[in-house]
């Protein structure tokens, strides 16, 4: 556990970026030490989009139109495998409520913790995204269009799934409650980024999913650092 | 009266005992009527036949379907905002009837679009989107379920109901829209075909009928929650003397 209570002493910068970099900073340690647990996440990702050639068929042309809802749906589920690790051993060996207390607001830790999953989890499965786009024997420009759409998309997942991880903390059966939590709330940004790659596909733009996309982070970067803060402070009453 | 004295469960429940038989009473005529319109007054339809007449079920239930998601996040804003136990409670008893009502409309749509669109089942935007709505109040209610302190449980489901409000319309209008995207389906809800005066009545008597069911029975599970979780209460252990004194 590291500590927080550090720059106490002196002119401490309590704002909320101090915060937040404070927050990722130290998620971001604790999980480069745990480096194992972040691997068999990202593998995870992979055997799921390697599965679904096996369930349906290795037809070219029928896994090219299924390659972004499959990359996309595996990003969902593998997201949400990592969310319980997001405030839960934090929850369990006390450190939560010891940031709560702290001078610094909670929101803004709380956005920082979200900063770090998407850090740790969002962004190797965006980088792994063309690699897999490939195996589906999508076109260049293709392959292009639905790695963007996973990172516009991805912070989502964790900001929303956030909410969710703090309001399942110490709750029975906290895993497949959370399934059933964010997942429909997830399914906007489903729809919009899978279909950006289905709109260059059909020859139209992907301007309109893209802009919906980032609408959508926006919304989520404002509303869901609250929300998160809250069901945080109401887990740890 | 004051009328904020009835937030406190004590003043509540007497008030919603008395009440809640008028408002029971109340939808059962209104659903005599209705039906009776629906089923002996209202011609058939000349496209559909008689399978339109679902319809007079499908379409009340859908709309207190979202209303009543409205309500449950409204009381649920009331709760974190004031801090009053009735809104929580009443947010916990508004759930059932709501996940009830989404699936009455998703069952009874599934009937009517057999027949009519040959198919129990398209990814239309608004059934999609109905079907989420009834994943988002199985969350709540899972939620509640899970959470053993019953304040906490309260806290964490107004914050969930408020947060799927925001999304309600989200959803609905990514669907919509990924359903244009799409379209290669020939059903579309939006062309039915326009109603006749006795229809529109007879469905609008079934959706006030639909509103007093609702805040019957949400009355008397408010009741029934009420006597559960203040069942330590003084003002409860008396009236259960008062019950055991006079019989």
């Amino acid at each position: 556990m590291t500590t927080l209570a550090q720059p106490l002493a002196t002119t401490a910068d309590y704002g909320a970026w101090a915060a937040i970099r404070l927050a990722a900073q130290r998620d971001l340690k604790l999980a480069l030490r745990s480096r194992a647990e972040l691997g068999v996440q990202l593998l995870f990702y992979v055997i799921v989009v390697s599965l679904f050639p096996l369930a349906s068929s290795p037809e070219r042309t029928l896994l090219a139109t299924m390659a972004p809802g499959i990359l996309w749906v595996a990003a969902l589920l593998a997201a949400l495998l990592s969310l319980p690790r997001l405030f839960g051993s934090d929850y369990n060996d006390g450190s939560l409520e010891q940031l709560a207390m702290s001078p610094y607001p909670l929101p803004a830790l709380v956005s920082g913790k979200m900063l770090a999953h998407w850090l740790t989890t969002g962004l190797p499965m965006v980088a792994l995204a063309p690699l897999l786009a490939l195996q589906y024997g999508l076109d260049a420009e293709l392959v292009i269009i639905v790695t963007l759409s996973l990172l516009v998309g991805t912070p989502i997942l964790s900001l929303i799934g956030g909410i969710g991880a703090a309001l399942t903390l110490g709750v029975r059966g906290g895993g497949s409650l959370l399934a059933l939590l964010v997942l429909p709330l997830f399914i906007p940004v489903l729809i919009f980024g899978a279909g950006a790659a289905d709109a260059v596909r059909a020859g139209l733009s992907a301007s309109a999913n893209f802009s919906l996309l980032g609408a959508g982070l926006l919304v989520a970067l404002v509303g869901a650092p609250l929300a998160g803060a809250a069901a945080v402070r109401i887990a740890l009453d | 009266m004051n009328l904020y004295q009835l937030s406190s469960p004590s003043t509540f429940y007497p008030v919603a005992g008395r009440v809640a038989p008028w408002f029971a009473g109340a939808a059962a005529i209104l659903g005599v009527v209705g039906l009776w319109i629906a089923f002996a007054i209202a011609p058939t339809d000349f496209q559909q036949g008689e399978v339109y007449r679902i319809i007079f079920i499908h379409v009340p239930s859908a709309w207190m379907s979202m209303f009543v998601y409205l309500v449950m996040a409204f009381w649920g804003a009331m709760a974190l905002a004031f801090n009053t136990r009735l809104s929580s409670m009443m947010a916990q008893s508004l759930a059932p009837t709501g996940a009830l009502m989404t699936f009455i409309a998703l069952w009874t749509g599934a009937l009517w679009g057999r027949p009519t669109w040959g198919t129990y089942w398209a990814w239309d935007a608004r059934m999609t989107s109905e079907l989420i709505l009834l994943f988002l109040y199985f969350g709540v209610i899972a939620l509640r379920n899970a959470i053993d302190d019953p304040r906490r449980a309260d806290r964490a489901c107004a914050l969930l109901s408020i947060v799927g409000a925001v999304n309600v319309p989200i959803i609905y209008f990514s669907v919509k829209w990924w359903n244009t995207l799409h379209q290669g389906a020939s059903v579309s809800l939006t062309a039915a075909p326009k109603m006749a005066a006795t229809m529109l009545t007879g469905m609008l008597v079934l959706a006030l009928a639909a509103w007093f069911y609702t805040i019957a029975v949400a009355l008397w599970r408010v009741q029934a929650i009420i006597l559960e979780r203040e069942r330590g209460a003084a003002w409860i252990r008396s009236m259960r003397g008062m019950k055991a004194a006079t019989t």
